[in-house]
C-alpha cells in the first residue's frame, strides 16, 4: 500500500510537469491549429535561464522561476512573429515543418554556446531539497512544490481564458479567426498573447524540472516535448481540461508501467495508449464535436 | 572508454574494413620492411592519439603521460643507449583517420611500435593495419572486451592493452560486494542502452552468484532518463545488501540522489564510468556516502610507486594526474621496457617482447600480459565519503 501511494506522488509530479509544457500545445493548437514542435525546447531554455540566473546572477528559486517565465514568454512571441506569422495563410505543412526547423536551431545554438553535456543546478536550500514522511510514504517538498505551482498556474490560465476580455478574445479567434477580427478583436495580438503564456508555463516547467532532477542539458526538451504533445492528443487537443487530464493520465501511467517492473517498455506503453485512443476516440478523451477551442 | 565508444564502435567497424582494404593494396605495392628505418640512434615510437573533436580530453591525457615517461626515460639514457623520438598524431577523434594515420606511422615513419588511439572504436579501427604491417599497437584505455581478441576468439597478434577489460570490473566489483563487503543479495541498476553497462552487468551477475550470492532483482534504464523514482520505490521494497549499478556518471548522479532521498541507504557499487567531478554536483555530497567504485588507479595508493608518479607528474603539469594520465605513463613505459628487452628493433620482436611481459612495475598496478594480450593486475575500489575519495584497496586478478 505504501508503495503504491508513493508511486502514485511519483506519478503526480511527473505529470504535473507534463501538464505544463501541455498546455502550451494544446493552447497554441486551439488558437491556429498548429501543432508547435518548439515547444519543448521553449521549456529547454527555461531550464537553463533558471540555471544561468541562479549560478551567474545568484538569484532564489522564486526570481529564477519569474525570470525565466518572462524570458521564455518573449521567446514564444518572438517565434511566433518571426517563424509562425508570415505563413500564416500558407499550408499548415509549411508551418508544421518551420516548427520543426525552430525545434532544432534552438537545440543546436545551445548546444554551440553551452556543450552538450549535463549541468547540474546549484545546490538548493534546506526546504527545497528537504522531504517528510507519511507513514512511510517520502514525500518530497519539491513534489508538493511542483503539483502546487502546477495546480495555481493552470487555475490562473483557466481563469484568463474563462473570465477575462483576453480570454473572450481567445476564444473567438479559436473559433473563427476571420469573424473575429470582423468584430474589432485584433487577431495578431491574440495569438501573440496565447503563444506567450504558452511559453511562460512552460519556462516555468523548466526550471521546476531543473531543480527536480538537478540535470539539464540541450535536448532535454525532445521527450517531455512528444510525451507532453501526446497528453494533449490524449485528453482532446484544444482543450485545457483535456491537457490537464492527459498529462496526470501519462505521468501515471508511465510511472505504474516502471513500477511493475517493466521500465524499459514505459515510453513503448504511452505511444501505444496514444494510438489505441485515436483509434477508439480520435478527438481524444474530452473532444466532442465543440466549437469551443483555446 | 566513456561516452563516446558505443557509438563510435559501430562506426569504426565499417570504417576500419573499409581502411583495411585499401591499405592491404597499398601494402602490395610497397615493400615494407617493418622497423628498419628507425636510425641507428633514436628509437622511432607512434603516438596516434584523439587530440581534437568529441574525446580529446582522452588523448590529450594520455599524450601527457606518454610524454612524461619517454622524457624520463630519454633523461636517463634512453633504451639501450638509444634515445626514444615520439611521432605524435591527431585522429581527430575519427575512426578512419586513426586508420590512416596508423597506416602512415608504420609504413613511413616506420615507429616500431603504435601507442593508442584511447578509445576502443578507434582502436580496433587500428588492429587489421597493425597485422598487416607487423607493428604492434597498444593502449592504455582501451576497455572494450573485443579489442585484442578477433570474433572468431582468436588473439589479434598485434593488438596489446595496459587497462582491463570491462568484464574484469564486473567481477572485480562483484568479489568487492561479497567478500568486503559481505553482501549475499543484491540489486542491479543497469543503463540498458550501452553494452558497457550490460557487459559489467552480466560479469557482476556470474561472479555474484558463483560467490553465493542472490540477484533478488534487476531494474533498467536508458542513457538520457531523468525521472528514477519509479524503479526506486520498486527496490526500496526489496530486501537487499548492496546495489550495483553500471553505467554513467550522468545519470547515475541522478540515481544515487533519489535513492538516498527515497531513504535507501545500502551500498552502491559502480564502475569507472563513476570517475568525474561531475558525479559530485549531480548527486551532492550528502548523498555520496557509501559508494564504491571500481577504478584503474587511485591517487590515494601508499605505493611509493604511485606517490612518485604523483609527485612528478604533479611538478610537471600543475595538476594532480587522473586514470588516463596514468594509463598513458604506464603504456609508453611497458612499449619502452618491450623494445628493451626485445631480440631487435623490429615489429615483430617488439610484438614478442610485449606479448612475453611478465610482472611489469606500473603505476596501475604490476601487470603480466596473458595469452589474450590483456595485462592480468590489480584493480582499485575507490571509497566515497561525502563525495570526496576517502580511501581505496586494491584487489588483486
Amino acid at each position: 500500500m505504501e508503495e503504491v501511494l508513493q508511486q502514485v506522488i511519483n506519478g503526480l509530479s511527473q505529470g504535473s510537469i507534463y501538464a505544463l509544457i501541455a498546455l502550451g500545445y494544446t493552447m497554441v493548437y486551439g488558437i491556429i491549429q498548429l501543432i508547435n514542435f518548439a515547444h519543448g525546447d521553449v521549456y529547454m531554455i527555461g531550464a537553463f535561464v533558471g540555471y544561468f540566473s541562479m549560478t551567474s546572477f545568484h538569484m532564489g528559486f522564486v526570481e529564477a522561476l519569474i525570470t525565466a517565465m518572462a524570458v521564455c514568454t518573449v521567446l514564444g512571441v518572438t517565434i511566433e512573429r518571426i517563424a509562425y506569422r508570415p505563413l500564416r495563410n500558407s499550408p499548415r505543412i509549411a508551418v508544421l515543418i518551420t516548427a520543426i526547423g525552430v525545434s532544432l536551431i534552438l537545440e543546436y545554438t545551445m548546444m554551440y554556446f553551452f556543450g552538450a553535456s549535463v549541468r547540474s543546478y546549484p545546490p538548493q536550500s534546506a526546504f527545497m531539497s528537504g522531504s517528510f514522511n507519511v507513514h512511510g510514504v517520502v514525500i518530497k517538498n519539491m513534489q508538493v512544490v511542483i503539483i502546487g505551482i502546477s495546480v495555481t498556474l493552470m487555475l490562473i490560465l483557466q481563469y484568463i481564458v474563462k473570465r477575462t476580455k483576453v480570454g473572450k478574445a481567445m476564444r473567438a479567434v479559436s473559433q473563427d479567426a476571420e469573424a473575429a477580427r470582423l468584430m474589432g478583436i485584433n487577431v495578431d495580438t491574440t495569438i501573440s498573447l496565447t503563444f506567450a503564456l504558452g511559453s511562460a508555463l512552460a519556462g516555468a516547467a523548466g526550471v521546476l524540472v531543473g531543480v527536480y532532477y538537478n540535470s539539464i542539458n540541450p535536448l532535454m526538451g525532445i521527450m517531455p516535448g512528444l510525451k507532453a504533445f501526446v497528453a494533449a492528443v490524449f485528453g482532446g487537443i484544444g482543450l485545457i481540461p483535456g491537457a490537464l487530464i492527459g498529462a496526470y493520465v501519462i505521468g501515471l501511467l508511465e510511472t505504474g508501467v516502471a513500477a511493475l517492473g517493466y521500465s524499459l517498455f514505459r515510453d513503448g506503453v504511452v505511444f501505444a495508449v496514444l494510438i489505441i485512443v485515436l483509434i477508439v476516440k480520435p478527438t481524444g478523451l474530452l473532444g466532442k464535436n465543440t466549437k469551443e477551442k483555446v | 572508454m566513456k561516452t563516446k565508444r558505443a557509438i563510435q564502435g559501430r562506426r569504426a567497424a565499417a570504417a576500419g574494413l573499409a581502411v583495411a582494404l585499401g591499405v592491404s593494396v597499398l601494402a602490395g605495392c610497397s615493400s615494407t620492411t617493418p622497423g628498419a628505418g628507425t636510425t641507428s640512434d633514436v628509437i622511432k615510437i607512434g603516438v596516434n592519439y584523439e587530440q581534437s573533436g568529441a574525446v580529446a580530453t582522452y588523448g590529450k591525457d594520455s599524450i601527457d603521460g606518454i610524454t612524461m615517461a619517454v622524457d624520463e626515460i630519454n633523461a636517463a639514457g634512453g633504451v639501450n643507449g638509444k634515445k626514444i623520438q615520439l611521432v605524435t598524431y591527431d585522429t581527430k577523434s575519427d575512426p578512419a583517420e586513426a586508420t590512416t594515420l596508423a597506416t602512415k606511422l608504420m609504413t613511413q615513419d616506420k615507429v616500431v611500435a603504435v601507442l593508442g588511439p584511447a578509445t576502443s572504436g578507434s582502436f580496433k579501427a587500428t588492429v587489421p593495419v597493425a597485422n598487416q604491417n607487423k607493428i604492434p599497437v597498444i593502449s592504455g584505455s582501451a576497455t572494450a572486451d573485443d579489442v585484442t581478441v578477433a570474433p572468431g576468439g582468436a588473439v589479434q597478434p598485434y593488438a596489446f592493452r595496459t587497462c582491463y577489460t570491462d568484464s574484469f570490473q564486473g567481477t572485480a566489483a562483484a568479489n568487492y560486494a561479497s567478500k568486503t563487503l559481505n553482501a549475499t543479495t543484491a540489486v542491479i541498476i543497469k543503463d540498458n542502452s550501452s553494452d558497457y553497462a550490460k557487459g559489467l552487468a552480466d560479469n557482476f551477475t556470474k561472479t555474484f552468484t558463483a560467490n553465493g550470492g542472490t540477484i533478488v532483482g534487476t531494474e533498467a534504464y536508458v542513457a538520457g532518463d531523468t525521472d528514477f523514482n519509479a524503479i526506486l520505490t520498486r527496490i526500496r521494497s526489496m530486501q537487499y545488501d548492496v546495489i550495483y549499478l553500471p553505467g554513467y556518471y550522468q545519470e547515475a548522479g541522478l540515481i544515487i540522489k533519489a535513492a538516498r532521498d527515497l531513504g535507501i541507504t545500502q551500498p552502491v557499487i559502480g564502475p569507472d564510468g563513476f570517475d568525474s567531478p561531475d558525479l559530485l554536483s549531480l548527486a551532492g555530497a550528502s548523498a555520496l556516502n557509501n559508494v564504491y567504485f571500481t577504478n584503474h588507479y587511485s591517487s590515494l595508493d601508499q605505493d611509493p610507486k604511485v606517490q612518485a608518479f604523483i609527485a612528478a607528474f604533479t611538478a610537471k603539469f600543475g595538476r594532480a594526474p587522473n586514470a588516463f594520465n596514468a594509463l598513458g605513463y604506464d603504456t609508453a613505459n611497458l612499449v619502452a621496457d618491450a623494445v628493451k628487452r626485445a631480440s631487435g628493433l623490429t615489429g615483430v620482436d617488439v610484438m614478442n617482447a610485449l606479448a612475453s611481459t611478465k610482472d611489469f612495475p606500473a603505476v596501475t598496478g604490476t601487470l603480466t600480459i596473458d595469452a589474450d594480450h590483456n595485462p592480468v593486475k590489480a584493480i582499485v575500489v575507490i571509497a566515497l565519503k561525502d563525495g570526496v575519495q576517502s580511501s581505496s584497496e586494491k584487489i588483486s586478478a
